[in-house]
């Protein structure tokens, strides 16, 4: 089973026009692994998330996912409708803004269940149950099931939307910036919560973010991007404490130190 | 009544009736698909029937018998004065009966006399798009459409469920037609949605500000969605019709007095006059 990789990248490549996306990125995805992409604004980090997601169709390129059943699917020669299935079931994407990831015209309740009745489950009584179980884990009171996503604050948000995300299960989470926007005491619980979830679940996940703390909590493995391209690969703490790129060292340097 | 000269039969050039005719035609042929047709403009409002009226022109012979109601009553402003443009555009005979009529245009109700074959049932509609209160793009819309991608509309049932411990939703309830398309049934109440299903009747919906066209063919099955906990339901009244004393008709409230006196009767005032008896 584990002889092959979760997510398979080759030559992935995105270009707007005579601009760079992203260039050449190859990289394999294991079972249970996550990965973190950084680099500055206008990297490519996203261009390639979305790509990966199944977003944003690349210029070049494929990306080859392994099934529950063990057999590859390239994500772009796939059918629409079974990549959306697999994009509700088997995978997530939390958005860096909750807003953009949440339904904000319903409950909490609703936003966590709508992935369970997308594909197909039909018991209220179930899905309010899976539902407030997963608002539990994600340290959301039970009590406040019913209200409106805009009542929350916005580090609650960015925990309902990965309630909603991990309700159904997926082997593969995509995060964009999960961190963004909240302030450091907040960050840190969700950080918190994050990497116990990953844990429990035996999650991968490709995170994409320009703050290196978080990458150190989360990721195993690390892709340094600079002008659309990956300029230094390997094991987080082998990077970050040992940086051979001249941008790795300049990135990793510019930390505050305390 | 005379009709009126100088205009075509039942108003409409007849380039654009068979305009409209092929849209009604691939609209019977995928139940529940809307259709996009070029909408004209009508000598009424937008939001007053001016889909409805368009697709009864387009069907509308001279053999034909026209029934028009509006919540049910036929005597109400839009039932009339639709009625009266056809009479005088088209010449055919006009009915409150709806034994006797071949075509019904509707504004929010079914008719509670059981239709039968050959009769046309023309629903007014304002908001074809089931789907639009959750997804508010058309393109992504139709690609939900186009996939049978309707898991998400049961979100609003579980909404209703958790805001109201029931489905609250009463009126233009989402129904899935021939176990394919999501549809809007137009703002009927959903007490009249289980008469859709495998009706004998053709039954045309036309929008006409939103240029769309839908059908339910006759003996279609038409299902309303719910939950395995929370089964689809109509509405149910505690009281009778005060003037027929009807039991299973869909009543209105009616104000009597201003000391809070109120009365339940039908509707359907076609329904209501046949049990009071000639």
């Amino acid at each position: 089973m584990n002889e092959t990789p979760l997510l398979r990248v080759t030559g992935l490549s995105r270009y707007y026009g005579e601009r760079v996306g992203c260039r050449d990125i190859d990289f394999d995805l294991w079972p249970g692994e996550v990965m973190g992409i950084v680099g500055e604004s206008g990297s490519g980090k996203t261009t390639l998330l979305d790509c990966l997601s199944g977003r944003r169709p690349p210029s070049a390129g494929r990306v080859e996912f392994t099934l529950r059943d063990g057999s590859q699917v390239d994500l772009f020669a796939m059918p629409e409708p079974r990549r959306r299935l697999l994009m509700r079931t088997d995978w997530g994407i939390v958005h860096q803004n909750p807003r953009d990831g949440l339904r904000m015209g319903v409950s909490a309740g609703a936003n966590v269940g709508e992935r369970l009745m997308a594909v197909g489950r039909r018991n209220y009584r179930q899905i309010r149950g899976a539902a407030a179980a997963w608002l539990e884990k994600v340290e959301i009171e039970a009590g406040r099931i019913d209200d409106q996503p805009t009542t929350y604050s916005g580090g609650m948000l960015q925990r309902l939307q990965i309630a909603r995300t991990l309700v159904s299960g997926p082997r593969l989470v995509f995060m964009d910036e999960p961190t963004g926007g909240l302030d450091v005491s907040v960050q840190a619980r969700l950080l918190d919560l994050l990497r116990g979830l990953v844990t429990d679940l035996g999650l991968a996940a490709v995170v994409v973010t320009h703050d290196l703390a978080v990458v150190r909590l989360l990721a195993h493995r690390l892709m340094v991007m600079r002008r659309g391209e990956v300029v230094e690969a390997g094991l987080t703490d082998q990077v970050l404490d040992d940086p051979h790129h001249p941008y790795t060292q300049l990135l990793v340097s510019s930390i505050l130190q305390t | 009544m005379t009709t009126a000269t100088g205009y075509n039969f039942a108003y409409l050039d007849e380039q654009t009736k068979r305009m409209i005719r092929r849209a009604i035609l691939k609209a019977v042929a995928i139940p529940g698909y809307q259709v996009p047709f070029g909408s004209r403009e009508m000598p009424l409002p937008y939001g007053w029937g001016t889909g409805g009226i368009q697709v009864t022109a387009s069907v509308i012979g001279s053999a034909d018998v026209l029934k028009v109601i509006d919540q049910g009553a036929d005597d109400t402003t839009n039932a009339v004065s639709i009625r009266r443009f056809f009479a005088r555009t088209a010449g055919v005979a006009t009915t409150r009966r709806t034994t006797e009529a071949t075509i019904i245009q509707t504004r929010h109700r079914i008719p509670e006399t059981p239709l039968r074959e050959g009769q046309i049932l023309v629903y007014q509609v304002p908001i074809p798009e089931p789907l639009r209160w959750l997804e508010p793009r058309e393109s992504e819309t139709r690609k939900m459409h186009a996939l049978a991608d309707y898991g998400v509309m049961h979100v609003k049932l579980y909404e209703d469920i958790a805001r109201h411990g029931r489905i609250a939703t009463s009126y233009d309830y989402p129904v899935l037609v021939n176990d394919r398309y999501l549809m809007r049934p137009s703002p009927i109440p959903k007490f009249d949605n289980p008469k859709m299903h495998m009706n004998p009747a053709l039954q045309l919906f036309g929008a006409g500000r939103e240029k769309r066209i839908y059908a339910v063919p006759p003996y279609t099955k038409v299902v309303s969605l719910d939950f395995e906990d929370h089964p689809f339901e109509v509405q149910r009244w505690d009281d009778c019709c005060a003037l027929c004393g009807a039991a299973d008709s869909y009543l209105d409230e009616v104000i009597t007095d201003d000391r809070g006196g109120r009365i339940f009767v039908c509707s359907d005032s076609d329904y209501c006059t046949g049990r009071i008896g000639p």
